[in-house]
């Protein structure tokens, strides 16, 4: 029971992480129909610019405020200048432009800062809560708490911006038929820049939790990246609502076969999902296929 | 109520790729009058509303709004100048509720006139006004058309584009969409373009028509001038 419960409060908390990033691939998909498969990558750089704030001096809170602004000021720089010149484009250049970035990327920070392993700091302890001598284990943590409330509150957030703001309304309808939202006065572009930033913002968020896990190098985000996709997919692409539950069900799943298959199987067992969910519901959980674009 | 304007079109050359649509086609819409556009199939009615609301560069030649140049003005910025076009095919989005979709054209006003002007349209629209949370994709054909006018009636146009507002609904409704736009007219004093391919109905509520063939103008004249022109109706209307 105690391992039981622990693995699925580790679960949530990686489920919470892959959908942030999730979340972020959904942002970009509806406004663009691009898939960005630079998000990673670029979580891992804003990163990077978080530990050179706290190496400098700053405390872990500037790093993290710095990070997630790098994060919203690099995904519209992406969009205007990478992802803009391919639309209209046969949607293999896209795909191409994206791995390109991300290769781009990661090179940038091989070269600016190494390749070898950094330590990077957590919000909060890592170490589990105790109910009585029942260990609940990391997933207790206060860090896990902070990584939970940081992306529901973020998701609330966005939530809240779609369903009751005349920004999100207008986000929405360019995401949805740019040209009727042209039809309204909508400036499409500035829409899709919004969304593309919002997404490279919940990328660094997603960079800055899961970082203290796994050290930082410019490949660490790799793997995190596909099974935040197969959360996408799961969802549907289309649904941030999707992307949230797909992230929870990938990570509790993948906790439980952690920790009763083998340590060694997640990503495998990742990408069995992947391959089971393109296979049988290739529109993900939340997207029907009437009203999927393509 | 929004001032009405007058909708010029003068010696436009616009189209796709390298062959135009439209060769110098003039048009004038006076403030607060019907102008039917009509002709056959690919006279170029849908490209005329397309290069005046700013999907279709304008080659040669000047669209304007009383005296506002539209030319080479990007779609939403001649949206928000006051041009609303309703597209044909209806241009509902699917995804959203009819209120969000109304919502849409509420953007355009100020915001202390939102609310009040969304209730006047759901007393005008009652049908709305049942299905306001309603997925747009839940909506019948004729309720969608009624649904894509009030949400470009809620932007408080000066003038309104309508393509083909009668098309693939059944007779009953499209006597009702007529009807309503000859109200627009009547009680807004609205500026109403209307494409029709139901060139007996557009004339009947239309002040003036003009009749397009091959990208330009063979005829314009008043409306009721137009429908009694057996000729004309023979060799371009079809009735």
């Amino acid at each position: 029971m105690q391992e039981f419960v622990e693995f699925t409060l580790g679960g949530i908390t990686d489920g919470l992480i892959y959908a942030a990033i999730g979340l972020s691939l959904v942002l970009g998909w509806r406004g663009t129909r691009v898939l960005n498969f630079a998000q990673g990558g670029m979580a891992m750089f804003t990163s990077y610019i978080a530990l050179i704030v706290v190496d400098a001096g700053g405390s872990y809170w500037l790093g993290f405020v710095v990070a997630l602004a790098s994060g919203l000021l690099l995904g519209a720089v992406v969009e205007r200048v990478v992802v803009r010149p391919t639309a209209g484009k046969p949607p293999f250049n896209n795909l191409i432009v994206t791995i390109g970035l991300l290769i781009l990327i990661e090179g940038v920070a091989g070269i600016i800062y190494g390749s070898k392993n950094r330590s990077f700091p957590a919000a909060y302890s890592i170490v589990g809560a105790k109910v009585g001598n029942f260990a609940l284990g990391p997933g207790s943590s206060p860090s896990a708490i902070f990584t939970a409330a940081s992306v529901l509150a973020v998701a609330l957030l966005l939530a809240a911006l779609f369903r009751f703001t005349p920004v999100g309304l207008r986000m929405r309808a360019s995401a949805f038929s740019g040209t009727v939202a042209q039809l309204m006065g909508v400036r499409v572009g500035r829409m899709t820049t919004l969304g593309w930033a919002l997404a490279g913002l919940i990328g660094a968020l997603a960079g800055m939790l899961v970082t203290p896990q796994t050290f930082l190098y410019p490949n660490s985000m790799d793997s995190i990246f596909v099974l935040g996709f197969t959360a996408a997919v799961i969802g549907g692409l289309d649904s941030p609502v999707g992307a949230i539950v797909g992230g929870l069900l990938l990570g509790v799943l993948l906790n439980y076969v952690t920790g009763y298959v083998g340590s060694n199987l997640p990503e495998l067992a990742g990408l069995a999902i992947l391959v089971l969910v393109l296979m049988f519901r290739p529109t993900g959980l939340f997207t029907s296929t009437a009203t999927r674009q393509v | 109520m929004t001032k009405a304007a007058s909708l010029t079109v003068t010696d436009v050359v616009a189209g796709y790729g390298s062959a135009p649509v439209l060769n110098g086609v003039s048009i004038t819409a006076r403030p607060g009058t019907i102008t039917a556009v009509l002709g056959a199939n690919g006279a170029g009615k849908t490209t005329l509303l397309r290069t005046i609301s700013g999907f279709v560069r304008t080659r040669a030649g000047q669209v304007s709004m009383d005296d506002i140049s539209l030319t080479k003005l990007a779609p939403d910025h001649i949206a928000r100048s006051g041009v609303a076009h309703v597209p044909e095919g209806q241009g509902v989005i699917t995804e959203l509720t009819v209120e969000e979709n109304l919502s849409l054209g509420l953007l355009l006003r100020p915001r202390a006139e939102r609310a009040g002007a969304l209730d006047d349209a759901y007393r005008r629209f009652a049908v709305l006004a049942d299905r306001r949370r309603s997925l747009a994709a839940t909506l019948s054909g004729g309720e969608r058309q009624i649904l894509v006018i009030a949400r470009a009636l809620l932007s408080a146009p000066r003038v309104l584009l309508l393509d083909e507002p009668s098309l693939g609904l059944a007779p009953r409704i499209v006597a009702q969409v007529l009807d309503l736009i000859r109200r627009l007219r009547d009680e807004a004093g609205l500026t109403v373009l209307l494409v029709e391919q139901n060139a007996r109905g557009a004339l009947s509520i239309a002040d003036r028509g003009v009749v397009l063939n091959l990208g330009t103008v063979v005829a314009e004249a008043d409306a009721a001038a137009l429908a009694a022109d057996v000729q004309l109706r023979q060799h371009y209307l079809g009735f």
